[in-house]
């Protein structure tokens, strides 16, 4: 498949995949050390989402990712990525944490949204992923969150406030599911793929319109060719930018985060 | 008395079914409640706050009512609203759409911010109106709000937000979903500053507002049988393929589970507020 040839719709069919890498592939390749934590010490332990410490080269960090599961089992352990408000709380509580040990986050986002359930809403998904987005606003040390695969809603923002996003070259960020867009603006779900074509939710239209820093190249034969590459390219990216980015004034870090927030739609 | 009045046109409007004229003067005067189905004289519905005098349904408000009944008289001043709607994805036939519903509504967005008094005590006051594109948020939302948020850090004021939202403005897509960090982001300032933050939650606030600003107030207040929750009813129901029990995401189901510190009645908002107001100075 040539790049030139995918289209949006393209895209989001990539990124939901099975065979795409899942967010436990780059934290293998990418990072030593890693500790897996878990629970949000009030409710449970979502498995939509992984969190713990690891080492990137030599600094220590705190990673949260969002997991898809890689068979019909795994899916459904991981709740196929979609994240309760337990997920939510669970990274909250590691990224506290990491703010008090000075370590920089890194966030890993591929999910199709925030579990839409009852218990969900029992449990304040809403309140959820607005405290995350509050809090991320402010934690005192670096945060680069990256899109891996689907970036769906605010299920992918809830720990998507950082101070560099980037995404993957087929990898997806929407306000909603196309199909969910469709349905509710052309009455129509099954216009998908037209709305895919209109949200601008590709790597290259973000980065167009000033929502993301970066973008990761695929290799054009597939992703699961190349893995190493990939991860090598985001590796370097995450290092040579934590450096900067831990060498700032934390004042300045937080204004500069604040900022870039601020003029989305000034 | 009122009912009786109602209950004579009730029986007139059957014989007139076939008179179409005398059906759209009726509508015009008239509502039905769609929660007890008394047909009652706007007038008397709008004397009543905008709450049905039989059943105490919680009709919703007009960010210019709403403004009315909070706001002292004659202080209410607007801030931000030079900031309006904007084209980001050059989405077809948005703008136009918002030409034609700002000359139906005559208001410009979906929020309608300013400074103003409450019993006295100035505050500055935000307040969404579902008549506009179901109170979404797109850019011109969050930038009101923003502007609310950081005026009240700059004048040292309290912040109250009057929520009434469908969630994000689907036709702004990404650029909407940053509005809830931005607004986030900036209630957090708000926060380190040491200032009151007022959230009151009314019919509907759903998806993206509420999952962010509507849920971060120090105080929630919501009004009666508001539907309140992050996903939509119809949504979960596809999704877990069952009916959804009585009540789910009320005000009620909220309060219920931790989720808002009080319910109160519209006709007790004003005074509440202001009690708030004067007790945390």
């Amino acid at each position: 498949m040539s790049k030139k040839t995918l289209s949006a719709w393209d895209k989001v069919l990539l990124a939901r995949s099975a065979s795409r890498p899942k967010s436990s592939d780059y934290i293998d390749e990418i990072f030593t050390n890693f500790i897996d934590f878990s629970g949000d010490r009030c409710f449970g332990d979502d498995k939509s989402i992984i969190t713990g410490i690891a080492m990137l080269e030599d600094i220590p960090v705190t990673i949260v990712a969002q997991q898809k599961g890689k068979t019909a089992k795994e899916n459904i352990e991981r709740n196929f990525g979609m994240t309760n408000p337990e997920g939510y709380r669970k990274a909250l509580r590691q990224m506290k944490q990491a703010e008090k040990f000075n370590r920089p986050i890194i966030t890993f986002i591929d999910t199709p949204g925030a579990y839409p359930g009852i218990g969900a809403e029992e449990r304040g998904q809403g309140e959820a992923i607005a405290r995350n987005l509050m809090e991320m606003s402010a934690l005192k040390v670096p945060i680069i969150c990256i899109v891996i695969g689907e970036g769906s809603s605010g299920g992918a923002l809830g720990i998507g406030v950082g101070d560099k996003i980037v995404m993957l070259e087929n990898a997806v960020y929407s306000i909603l599911s196309p199909e969910g867009f469709a349905s509710i603006l052309y009455k129509d779900s099954s216009k998908a793929k037209e709305a895919a074509e209109n949200m601008k939710i590709t790597a290259k239209d973000l980065k167009k319109l000033d929502i993301i820093d970066e973008i990761i190249k695929e290799p054009s034969e597939g992703i699961e060719e190349n893995f190493d590459e990939v991860t090598e390219e985001i590796k370097n990216y995450l290092i040579k930018n934590l450096k900067k980015l831990l060498k700032m004034d934390k004042q300045k870090l937080l204004e500069k985060r604040y900022e870039k927030y601020r003029k989305i739609g000034q | 008395m009122i009912i009786d009045k109602v209950k004579k046109i009730n029986d007139k409007e059957e014989k007139r079914t076939k008179n179409v004229e005398a059906q759209d003067m009726m509508i015009g005067k008239w509502v039905k409640c769609d929660r007890c189905k008394e047909i009652i004289y706007k007038e008397d519905l709008h004397k009543n706050l905008s709450v049905c005098p039989n059943c105490g349904k919680h009709f919703r408000l007009s960010s210019r009512r709403r403004i009315k009944q909070i706001a002292d008289e004659g202080t209410f001043v607007e801030i931000g609203a030079d900031i309006l709607t904007k084209d980001p994805l050059n989405f077809e036939g948005y703008l136009k759409k918002v030409e034609i519903l700002k000359e139906k509504t005559k208001i410009e967005e979906a929020v309608k911010c300013g400074i103003c008094e409450i019993e006295g005590k100035k505050v500055v006051l935000g307040v969404m109106d579902g008549n506009f594109l179901m109170g979404s948020m797109g850019s011109a939302v969050g930038e009101r709000i923003t502007l609310a948020v950081e005026t009240a850090i700059k004048e040292k004021l309290p912040l109250i937000l009057f929520c009434v939202s469908g969630g994000a403005r689907m036709q702004e897509g990404i650029i909407s979903l940053m509005q809830m960090a931005k607004t986030s982001a900036a209630i957090e300032r708000l926060n380190q500053a040491g200032l009151l933050y007022i959230s009151v939650l009314t019919d509907p606030t759903t998806g993206g507002v509420t999952a962010s600003f509507a849920s971060l107030g120090e105080i929630i207040l919501a009004e009666p049988d508001a539907l309140i929750g992050f996903a939509g009813p119809r949504v979960i129901e596809q999704t877990i393929k069952q009916k959804l029990p009585e009540g789910f995401q009320s005000s009620e189901f909220l309060l219920e589970h931790g989720f808002i510190d009080k319910i109160v009645e519209r006709k007790d908002l004003k005074s509440t507020i202001s009690k708030i107001l004067e007790i945390t100075g």
